[in-house]
C-alpha cells in the first residue's frame, strides 16, 4: 500500500506532447479514477505510472520513492488490462500463479494464495480451464485475480469494464468497489465513462488533451466544475449551455431573453461574455420562467421524463423531470432555473466565475 | 441421401443424387490423376526396391517384383531354376534346368532325377512368382554401414533444427516485439539475403568453415544453416500477432525478458514453430550439396551422400540404391505425418476478448 504522486510529469513522442505536465497526489488507500474523452492521455498516464511507458520529464513517486528509473516489474504494482491480457496457453491456475512463480514463492504458498483469491472472486471452479473457455465476465475476474494474488502496493485498472455488456458492467463495478473496501489498497482506474467514475471513485481526475482539468471528489466536480469542459463532461445528460452577455445585474442571453442573476456567488464585469450552465434536472418549468423552448421530443421512462427541445437561437436544451411530465411535440414551454443552481463561465477562457 | 459421415461417405461423395453428374466424372478423374502423379513414383520406387538385379534389368519392366521359382531335385546340391516346357514330349511339365549354353538347355524332371533331357531354350518358359527380394535391405546393413549414415543424418537434422529454431525465434522475437533504432534495416537485410543464391556464398562459406576447423565435421554442416531468413521472417510475422498487452502483463508479473520469450512467446508461437520445424527437418534431411562439400570421409557421410556413392561412373548398384532411398524417405514421411496436425491446429486463441 502506498500513495502515488505525480510531479510535473510529461510525455512526448518526438515533437508531439501527449502529457503536458501533470501534478497529482493520490493518497494511500484512495480509489482514484482518471476520466476523459478518448485521446486525452489517461491510459498513457497510467502506463507511465506502471513503468511500461517511460516518462519524458518530471517525477513519479510511489510510496516515498521516486521510481522514474525503476522497471515496471520492481515497482510493486499490478495492472488489469483492457483486453485482460490473460496468457492464453495457461490454465486459470497457471495464470494466477505465474507472477508468484517469478518471485520464487514456495509452491505450497502459491497454491494456498491462488485458492484463497479464487474463492474470493468466485472463480474457484474454473481453475483448470483455459481463458478461451471462459465468458467475458469470468475472464475479467481472472484478470483481477491475477492482480490481487500478488498483493501489490497499488492496483492499476486500464478500462477494465469496456468489453463487458451493460448489465455485467454494473455488477463488476460493484465488485471492484467491494474489493477496494476489503483490500484498502490504493487503486487507480482509467475509464472514459463518467458514470463509472462518479459511482466508483473517491477522487476523480478529469483529463483533456494531456492536461489535468480538475481533480477532486465526484460531487465536488459535479457541483463546482472548474470550467466548461468539466461541467459538460461530468453529469448525464450533459449540462445545458446558453451563451450570453452581462448587462447590469441581468444576463442578456443570445436567445433574446433576459435572466436575473443571483446577487452573490459570482464575479463578473459588466459587458462580459459569459456562458450560462444549467443541469437538465435543475431546469424548472413554470409560467414565470424567462426562457422559452420548443419541444422536439419526449422520453417517458415512467419514474422520470426527459424533454428535448430547441431554444430561441436554435440551441439545444434538455430537461430531466421527475415523474411523468408530458409535453406535446412543438409545444412551447417557459422554463427557468433556481438561481442557486446555475453555473456561469467566462466564454473566452471557459473558467467558472464562481467565487465560493 | 447417402450417409455423408465417415471416411467412405466422404470419399464417395457425389454431386448428382444417386447417379454420377458429369462434374463428378471430371472431379474424380482429376483427383485420380493427382493421386497417380503423386503416389505413382513412390509406389514404383518401393516396389522396385524389392526387385533383384535381373528383374531391374528386365525390359519391359513389370509392376510387381517377380523372381524365378526353384526346384529341389534329389541328387543336386543346389536348387535348380524351374521352367515349364511348352512343346515336345515333356510339354506341360515343370523341370529344373541344370545347364544352359548357346540356345540349348539341359533339364531334369523332379520325377526322374537321373534322366537328363536336352531341349532348345525357346521350348522353356520360366516359372515365376511374386517375390520380395528382402536381400536388398539386409545387405544394406551387412555390406554398408547404413546405421552410421543414418545416425549422421539424424544427428545433423536434429541438432540443426533445434539450433535453428532457437536462433530464429530469438531473432524474430527481437524484430517483432522490441522497438529499437535500425530495426527495419536489420529486417530488410535479413530478408535481402533471400535474394543471394546459395551457390554464390558457397566458396566463402567453405573457407570460413575450413578456417574454423569444421571441415569434415558434422558441425560444419549444422552451424552454417543455423540462421535462415525464411525462418526469421516466418516467425516474426507470426509473433507480431501476439498482443503486446500479454507481454506487458508478464512484465508486470515480474517475468524477465528471457522468461517472457520462453514461457509466453514460444508456446504462443507453437503453430509457426511447428511449420518451421517441418521445413527445417526436410531441408536438413534432404540437404545434399553442402554436406557433399564439407564431408569427404565415408564415416561422416549422410544418407544422401551414401546414396550418391552408390551411383558410380561405370556401374550403379540399383538394388542398394533403391532400398536405401526407401529407408531414407521413411523418417521424413513419419515426421510429416506426426507434425502436420500441428500446422492445422492453432492453439493461439488470444487471451483477450
Amino acid at each position: 500500500m502506498a500513495r502515488v504522486e505525480l510531479r510535473r510529469v510529461r510525455k512526448s513522442y518526438g515533437e508531439v506532447e501527449v502529457i503536458k505536465g501533470i501534478d497529482l497526489d493520490v493518497q494511500q488507500g484512495e480509489f482514484c479514477v482518471f476520466v476523459g474523452p478518448s485521446g486525452c492521455g489517461k491510459s498513457t498516464l497510467l502506463r507511465m505510472i506502471s513503468g511500461l511507458e517511460p516518462i519524458s520529464d518530471g517525477d513519479v513517486v510511489i510510496g516515498d520513492e521516486v521510481v522514474n528509473d525503476i522497471p515496471a516489474a520492481d515497482r510493486g504494482l499490478a495492472m488489469v488490462f483492457q483486453s485482460y491480457a490473460l496468457y492464453p496457453h495457461m490454465s486459470v491456475r497457471q495464470n494466477l500463479s505465474f507472477g508468484l512463480e517469478n518471485i520464487n514463492t514456495p509452491k505450497a504458498e502459491i497454491r494456498a494464495k491462488v485458492d484463497q483469491v479464487a474463492k474470493m472472486l468466485q472463480i474457484d471452479t474454473l481453475l483448470d480451464r483455459r481463458p478461451k473457455d471462459l465468458s467475458g465476465g469470468q475472464r475479467q475476474r481472472v484478470a483481477i485475480g491475477r492482480a490481487v494474488v500478488r498483493e501489490p502496493r497499488v492496483f492499476l485498472f486500464d478500462e477494465p469494464l469496456s468489453n463487458l455488456d451493460a448489465e455485467l458492467r454494473v455488477e463488476m463495478r460493484k465488485e471492484i468497489t467491494g474489493l477496494h473496501r476489503r483490500l484498502e489498497n490504493t487503486m487507480i482506474y482509467v475509464t472514459h465513462d463518467q458514470v463509472e467514475a462518479m459511482t466508483m471513485a473517491d477522487k476523480i481526475a478529469v483529463l483533456r488533451l494531456g492536461e489535468l482539468e480538475q481533480f477532486g471528489k465526484p460531487l465536488d466536480l459535479y457541483n463546482r466544475p472548474r470550467n466548461l469542459f468539466v461541467a459538460g463532461f461530468i453529469g448525464s445528460p450533459k449540462m445545458n449551455f446558453v451563451a450570453g452577455r452581462i448587462d447590469g445585474d441581468t444576463l442578456a442571453l443570445d436567445t433574446g431573453e433576459r435572466m436575473s442573476l443571483p446577487a452573490t456567488g459570482f464575479r463578473y464585469q459588466p459587458g462580459q461574455a459569459v456562458t450560462l450552465g444549467i443541469r437538465p434536472n435543475h431546469v424548472t418549468v413554470g409560467d414565470d420562467g424567462p426562457i422559452r423552448m420548443t419541444v422536439a421530443s419526449v422520453e417517458q421512462l415512467g419514474g422520470e421524463s426527459y424533454i428535448y427541445g430547441t431554444l430561441g437561437n436554435g440551441g439545444a436544451i434538455a430537461l430531466h423531470l421527475p415523474g411523468q411530465a408530458g409535453a406535446g411535440t412543438g409545444e412551447v414551454l417557459t422554463i427557468g432555473a433556481d438561481p442557486a443552481q446555475i453555473h456561469l463561465f467566462d466564454t473566452e477562457s471557459g473558467l467558472s466565475l464562481r467565487t465560493d | 441421401m447417402a450417409d455423408r459421415s465417415g471416411v467412405t461417405g466422404f470419399l464417395t461423395a457425389t454431386r448428382g443424387r444417386g447417379r454420377l453428374h458429369w462434374t463428378d466424372w471430371v472431379s474424380y478423374g482429376y483427383l485420380f490423376l493427382g493421386v497417380f502423379l503423386m503416389f505413382g513414383p513412390v509406389v514404383w520406387l518401393v516396389l522396385s526396391s524389392f526387385k533383384d538385379q535381373n528383374e531391374l534389368d528386365r525390359f519391359p519392366p513389370r509392376f510387381l517384383p517377380y523372381a524365378q521359382e526353384v526346384l529341389t531335385v534329389p541328387g543336386y546340391d543346389d536348387p535348380l531354376p524351374a521352367f515349364t516346357v511348352t512343346e515336345g514330349d515333356l510339354a506341360g511339365q515343370v523341370v529344373g534346368q541344370t545347364r544352359r549354353a548357346a540356345g540349348r538347355a539341359e533339364v531334369v524332371s523332379p520325377d526322374a532325377p537321373e534322366d537328363r533331357v536336352r531341349l532348345t531354350t525357346d521350348m522353356l518358359q520360366p516359372v515365376e512368382g511374386v517375390a520380395f527380394a528382402t536381400d536388398n535391405y539386409t545387405q544394406l546393413f551387412a555390406r554398408f554401414d547404413f546405421l552410421r549414415y543414418f545416425w549422421n543424418s539424424t544427428f545433423i537434422t536434429i541438432a540443426a533444427t533445434v539450433i535453428m529454431l532457437l536462433v530464429n525465434a530469438m531473432a524474430a522475437f527481437a524484430l517483432s516485439k522490441y522497438q529499437f533504432r535500425g530495426r527495419n534495416a536489420v529486417l530488410l537485410i535479413v530478408i535481402g539475403t533471400l535474394m543471394i543464391p546459395q551457390t554464390v556464398v558457397l566458396v566463402p562459406l567453405f573457407l570460413i568453415v575450413t578456417k574454423l576447423g569444421m571441415f569434415n565435421s558434422l558441425w560444419g554442416v549444422i552451424i552454417p544453416g543455423a540462421a535462415t531468413p525464411t525462418g526469421v521472417f516466418l516467425l516474426r510475422q507470426y509473433m507480431i500477432t501476439i498482443p503486446d498487452e500479454i507481454l506487458d502483463a508478464a512484465r508486470m508479473d515480474k517475468a524477465s525478458e528471457w522468461k517472457i520469450f520462453w514461457r509466453i512467446i514460444l508456446p504462443l508461437s507453437a503453430p509457426a514453430i511447428a511449420v518451421l520445424a517441418i521445413l527445417a527437418i526436410m531441408w536438413r534431411w534432404n540437404d545434399f550439396l553442402w554436406p557433399l562439400i564439407v564431408l569427404t570421409r565415408t564415416e561422416n557421410f549422410t544418407l544422401q551422400l551414401a546414396l550418391n556413392s552408390f551411383q558410380g561412373e561405370l556401374q550403379t548398384d540399383w538394388p542398394s540404391l533403391l532400398a536405401m532411398t526407401v529407408l531414407t524417405l521413411l523418417p521424413i514421411a513419419a515426421v510429416f505425418m506426426f507434425l502436420q496436425k500441428y500446422i492445422a491446429t492453432g492453439i493461439a486463441s488470444t487471451g483477450g476478448k
